[in-house]
């Protein structure tokens, strides 16, 4: 069953120069146990996304579409059930190496908070004994609740924005770009204790990502955003092998492979800038910056269909077959 | 700190030897290592004004024994002698005044007692004003700010902005002109209820009751005065640093965490922006001790203010001596008293 399923979600800003739809119609389910990447450029409404979970957005954005937790919409909750959704239900984990721990107070304090928030039974020491398990889980000496933020490393941050996330068991556990501003090192033993979580526990994971390659490894199923649309889905290890949309193949381009000598020195780029949100090409918003547009693409809107088994791409000419490989 | 990431499991970081002791956080040490450093650098900069202050006035012009000519009877032997003492070697005077830097002996001129009683009896004066404005400023400023800032773009936040940059940029002594002709004088509709022209209403024992109500009466103009303008840099010190700390990631982090609004504030967003407040706060103490000359003048308060004043223009040097000494004291005290409270709440600052 879907712990976590979006079903046509957008959200708009409303800022003062006029309305920037960041997400649009999404679709997008997590499985208890699964763990769904989501790839996309700076600016692809990938973490917006996220911010509709839990209606982390600014108040002044609107939504449309339906985010069940668990099977219940979020967007119809209650500020008292929303409240108790957040960490409960579902949790973050933020970037570590951000300021997203309180730096004033100690690192203990902080993972005993959402507790005795969530939990009613619950007692200072009994949390606190709770913390102390869960640093040990992630693989950090239990002596740290008594730490700083500022006395730990980035690496070592990020390892308590995972123990913080799980402190109230969630159902579903959202990655906000775990991994990004760690050194290579680190990025791996992080994503292989994200992914034994997400077996052990069978909570449903969703990791967004810009890079590719990272998702592509840990990830069971990887949707891939670009204008604030998912132009593809499928298997990642099937998705990786054979991209079909011209998007997603510009985006592997853009990873030489390894061993392949003639591909890391001919990296493919993309040529331009993705579309601001508040201004989108018609038609296709890929189709300024595609390899194999023609002119219906700026005038027909394209969706997700399915392109192979369990794959779906949104894009005129693969759904020809025109641009599969 | 923790350059190393430990691997995988936490055996490297377990291990005593390799990590225990520069990753161990400090408790207690830190604190007070700060404090005892801070405590020595506050020292050092009162030596530095003992002997300051020395030099400050051999610099001044004009003769020192100018007034006890005509206004206190002394006889010639004394003022002679006097005469020699001041024309002695300079270093032999700067040896005699390092003996005794804080002048235990030396009488002020205007009102012929000890400096250091002098300066005794109008300090409670001063505390008074000080204690009851400071107050005032800090509660309420800190009110305006946090909300103001919590809940910008407001109306709250757009008026109180409005207000508060008014009286920052009102001078405090002319405020207090306008609060005695309005409310001590009276004028058109205006009831002058509130005294001035002192701090307590003549011939009355400030240990009786009665005393006490005519402390504080003669009391709400000045403080208010000092509140006004201090309030209104408090606010805004508070609002700006408040909204600074709105888009800070630490507060998604807890309002994801399913925090009430009210618990988000007051939990996370407050004590860190209060810091530069704080700071601010004990820093102007510092000057309020000596700086309410204007306030204290204008509304004839016996306090150090009106004592500075009417120091300066009776040329009291040993008493001028006294009080340059203890404003100095004054604001190196609660510098010192600054940075350990804010090095209290922030662990950052210990290092």
């Amino acid at each position: 069953m879907a712990v976590l399923d979006m079903r046509d979600v957008s959200l708009t800003y409303h800022p003062s120069e006029g309305p920037v739809p960041a997400v649009r119609h999404v679709d997008l389910s997590v499985d208890a146990g699964e763990v769904v990447g989501v790839a996309g450029e700076s600016g692809c409404g990938k973490s917006t996304l996220i911010s509709t979970v839990l209606r982390l957005y600014p108040k002044s954005a609107t939504v449309d579409g339906e985010v069940l937790v668990d099977g219940e919409n979020v967007f119809d909750m209650k500020w008292n059930r929303m409240r108790a959704v957040r960490w409960g239900e579902a949790a973050v984990v933020f970037q570590g190496a951000l300021h997203s721990l309180n730096p004033i107070q100690r690192i203990g304090k902080q993972l005993v908070e959402p507790i005795l928030v969530h939990d009613k039974g619950a007692t200072e020491a009994s949390a606190m004994k709770k913390v102390r398990e869960l640093l040990d889980q992630v693989g950090l000496p239990t002596r740290h609740v008594n730490a700083y933020p500022h006395q730990l490393s980035g690496g070592q941050k990020q390892r308590i924005m995972i123990a913080l996330a799980l402190t109230c068991d969630p159902k579903v556990l959202l990655c906000d770009e775990p991994t990004t501003a760690l050194d290579v090192m680190v990025q791996a033993q992080i994503l292989d204790l994200l992914k034994g979580i997400a077996r052990d526990r069978a909570m449903g994971m969703l990791i967004i990502s810009h890079d590719l390659s990272v998702l592509s490894t840990n990830c069971d199923r990887i949707a891939i955003m670009y204008a604030g649309q998912v132009v593809e889905q499928g298997p990642a290890l099937d998705l990786f092998q054979n991209p079909a949309h011209p998007y997603t193949r510009a985006l592997m381009g853009a990873f030489p492979t390894i061993g392949d000598g003639e591909s890391r020195y001919a990296p493919t780029g993309l040529p331009g800038d993705p579309p601001f949100p508040g201004d989108l090409p018609s038609g296709c918003s890929f189709h300024p910056r595609c390899a194999i547009a023609t002119d219906e693409c700026s005038t027909v809107n394209v969706v997700l269909e399915p392109v192979g088994p369990g794959r779906d791409a949104a894009c005129i000419h693969v759904n020809q077959g025109v641009g599969a490989p | 700190m923790a350059q190393q990431e430990p691997g995988g499991v936490s055996d490297a970081a377990l291990d005593p030897t390799e990590f225990g002791r520069v990753q161990r956080p400090s408790r207690v040490s830190g604190i007070g290592r700060f404090t005892a450093r801070r405590l020595l650098t506050g020292l050092g900069t009162l030596a530095f004004v003992l002997v300051f202050n020395f030099f400050l006035f051999q610099m001044l012009p004009g003769d020192p024994l100018a007034r006890y000519k005509g206004a206190r009877e002394i006889s010639a032997e004394d003022l002679a002698a006097l005469r020699q003492e001041l024309e002695s070697p300079l270093w032999e005077q700067f040896f005699n005044y390092v003996k005794d830097p804080l002048q235990l002996d030396s009488y002020s001129t205007i009102q012929g007692k000890p400096v250091w009683e002098v300066i005794a009896d109008a300090l409670p004066w001063t505390l008074i004003l000080l204690g009851t404005s400071t107050l005032l400023a800090t509660v309420i400023g800190i009110w305006i700010g946090i909300r103001a800032g919590w809940n910008r773009g407001s109306k709250f936040d757009k008026n109180s902005t409005g207000i508060t940059l008014f009286l920052y940029a009102t001078p405090e002594f002319w405020l207090g002109l306008l609060l005695i002709l309005f409310f001590s004088t009276g004028f058109w509709i205006f009831p002058g209820i509130f005294p001035s022209g002192s701090a307590i209403g003549s011939g009355l024992d400030p240990w009786t009751v009665d005393g006490v109500i005519s402390i504080a009466w003669h009391t709400v103009l000045p403080a208010a005065s000092l509140a006004a303008v201090y309030l209104a840099d408090y606010s805004l010190i508070m609002r700006a640093s408040m909204v600074d700390e709105l888009g800070q990631d630490y507060l998604m982090t807890a309002r994801a965490k399913g925090l009430m609004d009210r618990a988000i504030r007051r939990g996370h967003a407050v004590p860190n922006a209060s810091l530069p407040t704080i700071t601010l706060i004990f820093l102007n103490i510092g000057f309020i001790i000596g700086g309410a000359i204007t306030v204290e003048t204008v509304f004839s308060y016996p306090g150090l203010g009106l004592l500075t004043w009417n120091a300066i223009q009776a040329d009291d040097l040993p008493l001028l001596q006294a009080l340059f000494l203890f404003f100095s004291v004054s604001v190196i005290v609660f510098n010192m008293i600054a940075d350990i409270v804010i090095a209290a709440i922030d662990p950052r600052i210990r290092l």
